[in-house]
């Protein structure tokens, strides 16, 4: 356990360390264009829906629309091959190329060919096969495999592809700006472009109704590709099939915007191949390439008509049986745009030789991965998904790829094998398999954790902090020996609330009644913001009732324990509902068990009970935003210049606020902006998708300084010099741990900046 | 087509930082001898009342392909909301004739510019299932894969868009 800890904190440290920069600055900037151009959509989620109706339609009706598919192509003059798996597609391949005794084969990108390995299939039987996409080609020289499934190449730098050409080429003159690199590459492209026997192209979109291919381009070398050498071969997983050529619509207006933040790329190809322009015959430079048959001096050569020929290989390869698991299927949905990739801290920091498998990389790579390979290698990386759900709002197929890696995480979890372990078995009251790993069973039986550490503080924090006992926690559940651990409070939210006699505003003179949801952090840990919560929803006129609600299921949930979790969601609502009848609205301080409320809990409960937790259930400061709204006086609450002088300058009203990730992809970031803007504060907002540490993520050994790394911008943002004197709020525990760890200033949730003193 | 929408049009070519000239029939030989760069190959116009003057070469051979500056085309329709030209696939090489020179001038009929892409794939899907392929070019090719955006990877460096009123 301990050495495989030691071997994936190292390959990641590797990765962080050579890798890490150029893939930063790569999917930042793709994921910050992604902002830019969908916010130049008026309809961009009726395209999402759209996109996301057309799929689940093709998925649902995928072998009729093979049939049909068939028949397109096979009309236009072309054949359909399905093949079941890489091998029989490579031999599919092979046997064309050897019949055109192909020499040279010129490609395009396509992450379905690297999926079949058919480079080197092709290879060993002596075909040359030159990638022509300027990425794939960079890979192909480096002997390298992508790192991105749109940016193959991502991770190199324009002076690593200097280096590589230069020693590949031996160059003349030194190659040095991006503009030189380029005009390289398409002269020697060029060249192999113009002797190429096949071109072999991926396809992003298949029309059933027409045997049209949608192909995303930029480059142009698709278009040589397919439309130079007289043999066209497409291969394309059989999940790209779509029913007509007016469903490419929405995806065109979204996979650009959605990966690289381009509204549109450069090229949008429709084949209907054979396709109608002429071959271009190099080796016959001077005939004209319509007519054939006569020079332009007017001698006559070998008449030569353009009988192309047209090759669709459609991939299997598990999807067919990825169709009928209720839980990947969505996967299938997938257009490949790498908006999750782009969208994910992690994979920013360290890219996709880390953060993915054989072949595919990112958020979706799980789900991709445990279909195609299985569940071992989607092992390797699914633990670098720490359900953040940023990718989940950028997704333009709408799949929730969180809860794919989840239950894949399950799976691993059970697929493991029956090993128990006393130690942690006593704090361990779930419903998952003996061999599950004990850092997942610690962190996901946190509740329990926590009960006892409150029962037992001081005594369990001076205990915790010991240097045997760290040992212990890093040599048996994996934790991180640099992070400071949560310090347990004697007396809990609840027992705070009850000692003060229940609420001081009267239900008779209620404005209000509302839950303060006692969850573990706020009632263990940050006791502080439970008080601030409820004494600020006192000050707006709110009776408060804090019963006892068993924990969300989020920390469970976290680890891929997915029925421990589902056990919660029955008995928090069970707990809850009475409230809810009783017309008390549900405020929740914690933004990741407001989230297991509003998203995750529709997997578990009926669809009655979710949508009466979820129409209940508020953030804390969008209550307050709620109340303030509807005529609650805003002076009862702390401005800025009420601020206690000892702790900064009163007439500093400087905030800087780092949201939630899950609160943000709720769409509830706002609300304490606007909060904090309308009590007087001047905010700034963190620019980051998540601080990194992800619930209990950043406590483990392997991934702490993964962790630090994906929190290295908000450091960046509120140390610099417009920021460096705010004051640092964040809604999330596990955000507040983070900022502590990355900053050197106190942090606090915005609730206690706000509570009236 | 309405006049809104050649303006939209316009001023998406603008963002693409592609140059557009409003011109008429008469005058189309005239505006293209002052936008393109010799030598100079086309593809025939599919259009009825007029034609690519006679110093354009049209069929040309692959060396003449390779050697050419410029590339003209037809483009038979385009994008208003995006600054897209659409290029139809032909027998007589209009693709190619597209995609080698450095330059590619696109020749749209104004009445041909439809406002966005779901105009657009009314008619992609018409001809696509008359067995057509077509290729919708927003800009110049392009690539980021070399460390910085660079304008003219595999194909154009340069768009010029020639709207026919």
């Amino acid at each position: 356990m301990s050495s495989t800890r030691d071997e994936k904190a190292a390959r990641i440290r590797h990765f962080l360390a050579t890798e890490g920069d150029a893939v930063a600055e790569g999917t930042r900037g793709f994921n910050a264009g992604r902002y830019e151009s969908v916010a130049r959509l008026d309809d961009y989620e009726e395209l999402k829906d759209r996109a996301r109706a057309i799929k689940e339609d093709a998925i649902e009706r995928l072998p009729e629309l093979v049939d049909q598919l068939r028949e397109s192509v096979e009309a236009n003059g072309g054949t359909l091959y399905v093949a079941d798996d890489a091998d029989d597609a490579n031999r599919y391949i092979r046997e064309v190329a050897e019949r055109k005794d192909a020499e040279t084969l010129v490609k395009s990108k396509s992450m379905t060919t690297e999926e079949l390995e058919v480079n080197d299939a092709l290879q060993s039987d002596g075909v040359d096969v030159v990638e022509t996409d300027l990425g794939e080609w960079v890979i192909q020289l480096a002997d390298e495999a992508p790192s991105h499934i749109v940016a193959p190449a991502i991770h190199k730098s324009r002076e690593g592809i200097a280096d590589l050409f230069e020693a590949t080429f031996d160059t003349e003159e030194p190659l040095e700006t991006a503009e030189e690199l380029t005009a390289f590459a398409r002269e020697k492209l060029g060249e192999r472009i113009a002797e190429a026997d096949v071109g072999m192209t991926g396809a992003n979109f298949i029309a059933a109704d027409s045997g049209t291919l949608l192909l995303v381009t930029s480059e142009g070398n698709a278009r040589k590709s397919a439309v130079v050498p007289d043999t066209h071969v497409a291969v394309a997983g059989v999940e790209k099939i779509v029913p007509s050529v007016t469903d490419f619509q929405p995806f065109v207006e979204l996979i650009g915007r959605s990966g690289t933040g381009q509204d549109i790329t450069s090229y949008i190809s429709l084949l209907t191949p054979p396709v109608d322009s002429p071959t271009v015959e190099f080796d016959d430079p001077d005939v004209p390439m319509t007519a054939g048959g006569t020079e332009r001096d007017g001698s006559s050569v070998p008449s030569r008509t353009s009988d192309r020929e047209f090759h669709l290989v459609l991939v299997d390869n598990g999807r067919m049986a990825m169709r009928e698991d209720e839980q990947l299927k969505e996967t299938l949905y997938c257009i490949r745009c790498s908006a999750c990739a782009n969208s994910c801290g992690n994979f920013q920091s360290v890219g996709g030789h880390a953060f993915g498998g054989e072949t595919y990389s990112g958020g979706i790579a799980t789900g991709w991965e445990t279909g195609i390979e299985g569940l071992d290698v989607a092992a390797e990386f699914n633990d670098l998904c720490t359900g953040c759900s940023r990718c989940v709002n950028a997704c333009p197929v709408k799949i929730d790829i969180p809860w794919i890696n989840t239950v894949v995480r399950d799976r691993i979890n059970r697929g493991e094998g029956g090993r128990l372990d006393f130690l942690v078995e006593g704090l361990t009251p779930d419903a998952e398999p003996g061999g599950l790993d004990l850092g997942k069973r610690f962190f996901g039986n946190f509740s329990t954790v926590a009960k006892l550490g409150s029962a037992t503080a001081p005594v369990s924090n001076w205990l915790a902090g010991t240097r045997p006992a760290r040992r212990l926690l890093a040599e048996t559940v994996g934790v991180d020996p640099r992070r400071e651990l949560p310090a347990f409070r004697r007396e809990t939210f609840r027992a705070w609330f009850e000692r003060r006699g229940g609420s001081e505003v009267p239900q008779a003179r209620a404005r209000r009644e509302a839950v303060v949801y006692p969850d573990l952090y706020t009632n263990h840990v940050q006791v502080e913001r439970g008080k601030a919560a409820v004494k600020t929803l006192e000050a707006l006129g709110v009776h408060v009732v804090v019963p006892d609600v068993p924990s969300s299921g989020r920390a469970p949930l976290s680890q891929g324990m997915v029925s421990t979790a589902e056990g919660h969601a029955h008995e928090v609502y069970a707990a809850l509902a009475e409230h809810i009848d009783a017309d008390r609205d549900v405020v929740v301080v914690e933004p990741s068990d407001l989230a297991m409320f509003r998203r995750e809990y529709e997997k578990f409960l009926a669809p009655k009970s979710f949508e009466r937790l979820d129409m209940h259930s508020y953030e804390v400061m969008e209550y307050v935003y709620g109340l303030l709204h509807a005529g609650a006086e805003s002076t009862l609450l702390s401005a800025p210049d009420e601020r206690d002088a000892d702790e900064r300058d009163a007439d500093d009203a400087g905030v800087a606020y780092h949201s939630h990730c899950q609160q943000r992809t709720l769409g509830l970031e706002s609300y304490t902006v606007a909060v904090l803007e309308d009590l007087g504060y001047d905010v700034v907002t963190s620019e980051t998708e998540c601080c990194g540490m992800a619930g209990s993520f950043g406590y483990k050994r392997e991934y702490y300084e993964l962790s630090m790394d994906v929190g290295e911008p908000i450091r960046e943002q509120f140390e610099a010099a417009d920021a460096a004197d705010r004051a640092v709020v964040a809604s999330g525990t596990s955000c507040l741990e983070q900022l502590d760890a990355l900053l050197s200033r106190p942090t606090q949730h915005p609730v206690e900046l706000v509570a009236p003193r | 087509m309405t006049t809104a929408t050649l303006s939209t049009f316009e001023r998406s070519l603008g963002r693409l930082d592609v140059e557009s000239t409003r011109t008429s029939a008469d005058e189309l030989g005239e505006t293209l001898a002052s936008v393109t760069l010799d030598p100079v190959v086309g593809a025939p116009l599919p259009f009825e009342n007029y034609s690519l003057p006679d110093w354009i070469r049209t069929d040309p051979t692959p060396a003449e392909l390779e050697q050419a500056k410029t590339g003209v085309t037809a483009a038979e329709m385009a994008v208003a909301d995006y600054g897209s030209v659409v290029i139809r696939a032909t027998p007589d090489a209009t693709e190619q004739v597209s995609l080698f020179p450095d330059v590619h001038v696109a020749v749209v009929r104004a009445a041909d510019v439809v406002p966005g892409m779901p105009e657009a794939f009314e008619r992609l899907a018409e001809w696509t299932a008359e067995g057509d392929s077509a290729i919708v070019a927003t800009g110049p090719s392009a690539t980021a894969d070399m460390g910085a955006l660079v304008k003219g990877a595999h194909g154009p460096k340069e768009v010029h868009v020639v709207v026919v009123e």
